[in-house]
């Protein structure tokens, strides 16, 4: 099984640190983690403090980290899709093919206002989550791999016919390309979201958010049968009796939960096996909670160099090669 | 203390001043290169190091332009990389006001700036035409004559952010309701810098840059603006000494005059290249000119009907209409002075070697340039990667020190505080 583990702020039951995560980052490479995520909001967190944008952390952290995955969550509605395309391919040649996103779909007032827009209708939001991940793909495709031919004879750096202009027309926007960046490392960025987004088929790997253990199983092979190449549980954990008074602000379960211990934890993982290909841990206290998850989970097998071949995805073939 | 020089480097990473020929070609878009380079420059103790912006590959004739280097990263992210390499160096993004919304640039410029420590920078500029536009929702909604005033809106809304006060603005060119997310850096708020050379530009830069990143590297020119623009600091109540200037600048280092000159004199021609010079032509032309030869004489035919388009980059003001009138001064030229193609694009499109000399020359110049106040140093633009940065750190600069014009170890930690800034 594969293991992501989200890293925003100081864990999922206090209010986000200003931190970048670092130290969390480390301890999760070293733990074998394949990835650590990123949660990010236009909006100040609830509880005050503030709060780095998430690309920026996920860059920051390539460069201080080697082998995990970083994936930042960008909102779909609060960007320019051309710069979320740009930033995410920047973010997988900074860290040299280790870059994933998780797809945002923040939809409330407060998120649209700081754009100047107003929410969106259900139907329209699963469109633009669509039209986003869409033209992000076409974009990271838009150079193929050789278009760079540095050909002295003829003085042509590049090849223009290796060099697309995507022409995306979506409901709502409508991008020419190519992107200003060559193609990332890994050819397209992992995309990571949940199942509920009406999105399943566009994903890399959905993300099932259910309370019970019977439900990530229905939703997890409904998520399969809709197209996902790899499916993971969303998992709250708390670990140690000694801190229980951290579930307080945590509310009642949305996803999977365990509190308690280390030996159960291991049961519960042995019984997702089967359901799921990987968990994402949300730890309550991430400076408590992940020494002891690692701790838990014992040595993992090492990481591949690039996000992609740690979790067995195969490197696309550029869509925009295979037309020519 | 006496006025010091202040050096950045830009890096444009595309367009033909970079010459991709050169046998010491750092793979332009690879990670490694631009932390070697900002390695190299911490070394050489300069301010900062700029990435430029350009948010649509260049085309020539409706096909993507395969002549320049091209292909870059995204800025922010990019130098939050280097930051995580870097101790001391101001990370400076160019970052655009026409297509970006206020506080969401805001947001991940304050995220550059906390997480280098305070060492980031913005360099402020605006697009107005639609043919970038159409990579963007907005599309090419922005007439050119309020670019500025758009910018202006943009750069109040994110000051106050960074502030720490929540933003309600609604016009017809700005619209948000945000509230700060991000602590300020130990400077404060990222540096703000300013290219354009208008009298928008001006102004804005007047209003609210602290860094001018000017085009008026000759002396006299470089005087003038100064002057220009100290009079419009006072008009917005701002002290001489708030603003710096740094025009962009090349430089071509030789261990005799001779040889920059010979060196110059290559990589102009290098840069000029036939292809490109024909490519130039075609811009004007408007039409296929790839059966002329670059050695021979100007096109016999026409040009096609209409001004030049944007794709091969922003077009001056003063060369986006009058094309015809353009042409015909060229064809007296050309054969006043008996020019090919090649020899016309060189003496009409030139790429000023700005500062060609030995290190010695160079640096008694710009002992001058700076201790008159022309202007607070320059932003260099290389020609060469790694070699013409690697050549200013280890020859250049050891001049400028023993002029006492240029420091000989970081004193601050932040880009304001490199920068002399209060």
């Amino acid at each position: 099984m594969h293991f992501a583990l989200e890293i925003d702020g100081s864990g999922a039951g206090s209010p986000p640190a200003t931190a970048i995560g670092l130290g969390a980052a480390q301890a999760a490479e070293a733990a074998g983690f394949a990835l650590v995520t990123l949660a990010d909001s236009p909006l100040p967190p609830p509880g005050g403090g503030g709060r780095v944008e998430a690309g920026v952390r996920a860059a920051f952290l390539a460069r201080r980290t080697g082998r995990i995955g970083l994936a930042p969550t960008l909102h779909v509605t609060t960007t320019e899709p051309f710069h979320l395309a740009t930033q995410l391919a920047s973010l997988d040649h900074a860290s040299l093919g280790r870059a994933g996103w998780v797809v945002g779909a923040e939809n409330s007032e407060a998120a649209l206002a700081t754009v100047g827009a107003q929410p969106l209708g259900e139907d329209e939001l699963r469109r633009e989550v669509a039209d986003v991940i869409d033209v992000a793909r076409q974009l990271w495709d838009s150079w193929e791999d050789d278009a760079v031919i540095r050909e002295h004879a003829t003085g042509r750096f590049l090849d223009p016919d290796r060099v697309h202009h995507v022409n995306f027309t979506g409901a709502r926007f409508s991008v020419t390309g190519p992107l200003i960046t060559p193609r990332p490392p890994q050819g397209q960025v992992v995309v990571l979201g949940a199942d509920t987004l009406g999105v399943t088929g566009r994903l890399d790997i959905a993300l099932i958010a259910a309370p019970d253990l019977d439900e990530v199983a229905e939703r997890a092979r409904q998520a399969r049968a809709d197209g996902a190449p790899l499916v993971f549980a969303e998992l709250d954990v708390l670990l140690g009796e000694d801190q229980l008074d951290a579930l307080t602000p945590w509310g009642p379960p949305r996803r999977l939960r365990h509190t308690g211990s280390a030996g159960e934890l291991r049961t519960l993982l042995d019984r997702l096996e089967g359901l799921v290909d990987g968990v994402r841990f949300h730890p309550a206290v991430l400076s408590i909670d992940l020494p002891r998850l690692a701790a838990t989970l014992g040595a993992r097998p090492g990481a591949g160099r690039t996000l992609r071949e740690t979790l067995g995805l195969p490197r696309p073939v550029n869509q925009f090669a295979a037309a020519r | 203390m006496p006025h010091r020089l202040h050096l950045g480097v830009f890096f444009t990473g595309v367009g033909p001043q970079l010459l991709w020929t050169a046998p010491d070609f750092a793979e332009h878009t690879h990670i490694d290169t631009f932390i070697a380079t900002a390695k190299t420059l911490e070394r050489g103790l300069f301010d900062a190091f700029f990435l430029g912006e350009g948010l649509r590959v260049r085309e020539n004739r409706g096909r993507v332009y395969d002549l320049d280097v091209a292909g870059r990263p995204d800025a922010i992210t990019q130098l939050a990389a280097l930051a995580a390499e870097t101790e001391r160096i101001g990370l400076v993004a160019t970052q655009n006001t026409t297509y970006n919304f206020p506080a969401d640039l805001a947001r991940r410029l304050a995220s550059l700036d906390l997480v280098s420590g305070g060492r980031a920078g913005w360099n402020i500029v605006t697009t107005d035409n639609a043919w970038t536009g159409e990579n963007f929702r907005h599309g090419g909604w922005l007439p050119h004559e309020r670019r500025y005033e758009r910018a202006a809106q943009f750069v109040e809304a994110a000051k106050a952010l960074w502030a720490g006060d929540r933003v309600e603005r609604h016009t017809d060119l700005v619209g948000l309701s945000a509230a700060p997310t991000v602590p300020a850096s130990p400077q404060g708020r990222p540096v703000l810098f300013q290219a354009g050379d208008s009298a928008g530009g001006r102004d804005l830069a007047a209003r609210h840059a602290d860094v001018v990143f000017s085009a008026n590297t000759d002396y006299d020119k470089a005087v003038e603006y100064a002057a220009d623009l100290r009079k419009r600091l006072a008009e917005y109540g701002r002290s001489p000494d708030s603003l710096r200037i740094l025009p962009g600048a090349s430089v071509v280092l030789g261990d005799t005059p001779a040889e920059a000159a010979e060196k110059a004199a290559w990589i102009q021609r290098e840069q000029t290249t036939g292809p490109r010079a024909i490519a130039f032509l075609e811009q004007y032309w408007g039409k296929d000119l790839s059966g002329y030869d670059p050695d021979g004489p100007l096109p016999d035919i026409e040009p096609a009907d209409g001004e030049l388009d944007p794709s091969r980059g922003t077009i001056p003001i003063h060369l986006r209409t009058g094309k015809l009138e353009r042409v015909a001064e060229w064809r007296r030229l050309s054969a006043d002075r008996g020019l090919s193609i090649r020899d016309l694009v060189i003496e009409v499109n030139p790429r000023h070697n700005s500062f060609v000399g030995t290190p010695g020359d160079i640096a008694d110049e710009w002992e001058r340039y700076v201790r008159t106040r022309a202007v607070d140093g320059f932003n260099i633009l290389p020609q060469e990667l790694p070699g013409t940065i690697e050549d200013i750190v280890d020859k250049l600069v050891p001049e400028l020190q023993e002029r006492g014009i240029y420091r000989t170890g970081y004193e601050g930690h932040t880009l304001r505080e490199h920068l002399d800034l209060s």
